[in-house]
C-alpha cells in the first residue's frame, strides 16, 4: 500500500509502525507514512480516527507506545525538551479552534512568537506582522480582539501567526470545519498559495473531501487505526477499495456500517 | 466489606498520584522563577490582575472584620474592666490569625478561582497547546508568572487586611464606644511584638500564598478541557484551598505559638 515515496530521499517526515492508545482504546495500530517536502499531504478519515492525535504525535506533544516519528532525520520522541522546542520553531500548527490568545489583539497574537523567540526591534516586528497579516488578507484587522473575529478570520490570523517564524512545515487541523463557502474558499486557496510561495511542507488533516483533494498532492486515508489507502487524489478516485469509495463519495453504508454494533433488531424489539 | 477497602485503596492511590503530579508541576514552576523575575513587565501585569484586583475586596472585608472584632472585644473585655486593652486584642487577633487566614480564604475565592478558570479555559481552547507548538513552554510563560504574583501579593494583601482591620476596630472602640485613643494605640504598641506576632503572621501569609496559588494553577492546568471540567476544577480550587489554609494554619500556629 505504501507507495514508492517511502524510498524517496525528499521525505521530510517518516512515520514508522506507530502505535498509540488512550486508556484501553487503541487509536493507532501500526501507522506508516511519508510526508514529502514542498508538497501538500492530506490525512483524511472519519471523525474519531485520531487524525488530530497524529498531528500531536508529529509535533511531539504525545508519545507513541511503539514506533518512530522522524522529522528531518531526527527522531522526535528521543529529543530532549530543549531540542524539541528548538525543532518546534521550524513547525507551524493551525489548530481547529485557531487557539489565539484571547487577551491580546490580532497584532499581538501574530507578534507573539517573534517577541518570544527573537530580539528584533519593535519596528521590524511591526513590519513582519503586517506582512504576515497582509498575506492572509487581514492587515486591516490588526487592532481587533480575537472575540471580534469570525471563525474564518480567526483561522486566518492563526495562519499568519503560524508562519510568523517562517517555518519549514505547517500542520492544519481540520481547517475547513464549520466554515462558510467564502471562508472555505479563502482557506483552500491560502493553504496552497502559502505552501508554494513560502516553500513549505503542509499536512492537512481533514474530512472535507472536495476541498482537501482539490489542493492535496498526496492523500492518506486512515481508519480503524491503520492507513487504509494512499495515493494522489486521482489515484484514490479510481481506487477499487470499497472503503475509499465509501469515504470519498460519502455513502451512508458500506465497510463503515450505518448501524453501530448492536444485538439483532428483532431480538432487541421483542426482548428475547 | 472487601469492596469498601478496595474502593478506599483506589481513591487513596488516585489522590497520591495527583499529589505526585502536583509536586512535579511545582518543581517545574520553581525552575522557571529566575527567568520570570527577569521579565518584570510580565510579572507586574499578573500582580495587577491577581493582587491589585483583589485589593478592594480585602480592604472592605478587613474593615468590617476589624469593626466586628472591636464590638465583640469590647463587650467581653468590659465585663472584666479591661476595655482599654481592646487595641491589643484587635491587633493580635488580626496580625496573628485573622489577617493571614481570612485574607487567604478571600484570595482563594477571588483570585484563586479566577486563575483556575483562566488557565482551564486556555487549556480547553487549545491556547496552551498552541503555545507549546510555537515552542513556548506554557509553564514558563503562563503558569510561573501567575504563581509568583500570587506568592508576592498574598502577604501584601494580608498586611493590608490587618492594617485596615485595626483601623476598623479603632472606629468602633474609640469612635463609637468611647475607649481612650491613647490606650488603644499605646497598649497595642507595648504588647504586639514584631517577631512574635507580625513576622509569624507574615510567614503564615507567605505559606498560604504558595499553597493557594499552587492549588489554583495546578487545578487549571490539570482540568479536563470541557466546560464541566473547568467548572469542577474551579470548585476544587476553592474547597481544597480552604481546607489547606485551615489545616496549615493549625500546624503553623502550634509550631509558632504553642508548646505542642
Amino acid at each position: 500500500m505504501i507507495k514508492s515515496v517511502l524510498t524517496n530521499n525528499n521525505t521530510l517526515i517518516k512515520i514508522r509502525d506507530v502505535h498509540f492508545s488512550r486508556g484501553s482504546k487503541e487509536i493507532f495500530k501500526g501507522i506508516d507514512m511519508d510526508i514529502q517536502r514542498g508538497k501538500v499531504t492530506a490525512i483524511m478519515g472519519p471523525s474519531g480516527t485520531g487524525k488530530t492525535t497524529l498531528l500531536k504525535l508529529i509535533g511531539g506533544q504525545l508519545k507513541p507506545s511503539r514506533g518512530t516519528v522522524e522529522l528531518d532525520g531526527q527522531n522526535i520522541h528521543q529529543l530532549k525538551n530543549k531540542s524539541l522546542y528548538q525543532l518546534r520553531k521550524k513547525m507551524g500548527m493551525l489548530f481547529q479552534s485557531g487557539a489565539l490568545l484571547t487577551d491580546i489583539s490580532v497584532f499581538d497574537n501574530v507578534a507573539f512568537p517573534l517577541r518570544e523567540h527573537t530580539n528584533l526591534p519593535e519596528s521590524m516586528i511591526r513590519s513582519l506582522v503586517l506582512m504576515k497579516l497582509h498575506a492572509v488578507g487581514l492587515r486591516g484587522a490588526r487592532d481587533l480582539m480575537p472575540s471580534e473575529l469570525s471563525g474564518g478570520m480567526a483561522r486566518r490570523v492563526a495562519l499568519a501567526r503560524a508562519i510568523a517564524l517562517d517555518p519549514m512545515m505547517i500542520m492544519y487541523d481540520e481547517p475547513f470545519t464549520g466554515q462558510d463557502p467564502i471562508s472555505m474558499g479563502v482557506l483552500v486557496q491560502l493553504i496552497r498559495l502559502l505552501n508554494d510561495a513560502l516553500g513549505l511542507t503542509s499536512i492537512v488533516v481533514s474530512h472535507d473531501v472536495r476541498e482537501t483533494t482539490a489542493i492535496a498532492d498526496f492523500v492518506y486515508l486512515v481508519s480503524g487505526g491503520k492507513v487504509v489507502g494512499s495515493g494522489t487524489p486521482e489515484q484514490l478516485a479510481e481506487s477499487d477499495s470499497e472503503w475509499a469509495q465509501q469515504f470519498l463519495q460519502g455513502m451512508p453504508d458500506g465497510p463503515v456500517p450505518f448501524h453501530y454494533a448492536a444485538a439483532p433488531y428483532t431480538q432487541d424489539l421483542i426482548g428475547l | 466489606m472487601l469492596t469498601y477497602f478496595q474502593r478506599l485503596g483506589v481513591i487513596s492511590l488516585a489522590m497520591l498520584e495527583r499529589l505526585g503530579r502536583a509536586s512535579v508541576f511545582l518543581m517545574r514552576i520553581l525552575q522557571h522563577i529566575p527567568a520570570v523575575l527577569l521579565r518584570f513587565r510580565l510579572l507586574i501585569s499578573q500582580i495587577y490582575s491577581v493582587g491589585v484586583l483583589s485589593f478592594s475586596l480585602i480592604l472592605l472585608s478587613g474593615l468590617f472584620v476589624g469593626m466586628v472584632l472591636g464590638l465583640q472585644g469590647y463587650y467581653t473585655l468590659s465585663d472584666f474592666g479591661a476595655a482599654e486593652s481592646l487595641g491589643v486584642v484587635v491587633a493580635a487577633s488580626l496580625v496573628r490569625e485573622l489577617g493571614p487566614v481570612v485574607a487567604a480564604l478571600l484570595f482563594a475565592g477571588r483570585a484563586g478561582s479566577a486563575l483556575t478558570a483562566e488557565i482551564g479555559l486556555m487549556k480547553a481552547t487549545e491556547q496552551l497547546s498552541g503555545m507549546e507548538m510555537m515552542a513556548v513552554d506554557p509553564v514558563a510563560r503562563i503558569i510561573t508568572p501567575r504563581f509568583l504574583s500570587g506568592v508576592i501579593s498574598m502577604p501584601l494583601l494580608a498586611s493590608v487586611f490587618s492594617a485596615v482591620g485595626i483601623i476598623g476596630g479603632y472606629f468602633i472602640g474609640v469612635g463609637m464606644l468611647g475607649i481612650d485613643e491613647g490606650a488603644y494605640w499605646s497598649q497595642m504598641q507595648a504588647k504586639i511584638d514584631f517577631h512574635e506576632d507580625i513576622m509569624n503572621g507574615l510567614i503564615k501569609s507567605v505559606v498560604f500564598g504558595v499553597v493557594v496559588t499552587w492549588i489554583a494553577v495546578f487545578e487549571g492546568y490539570d482540568a479536563i478541557p470541557t466546560s464541566e471540567g473547568v467548572s469542577l476544577a474551579t470548585t476544587r480550587t476553592v474547597v481544597h484551598s480552604a481546607f489547606a489554609i485551615l489545616i496549615i494554619d493549625f500546624i503553623l500556629t502550634a509550631l509558632m505559638f504553642g508548646d505542642i
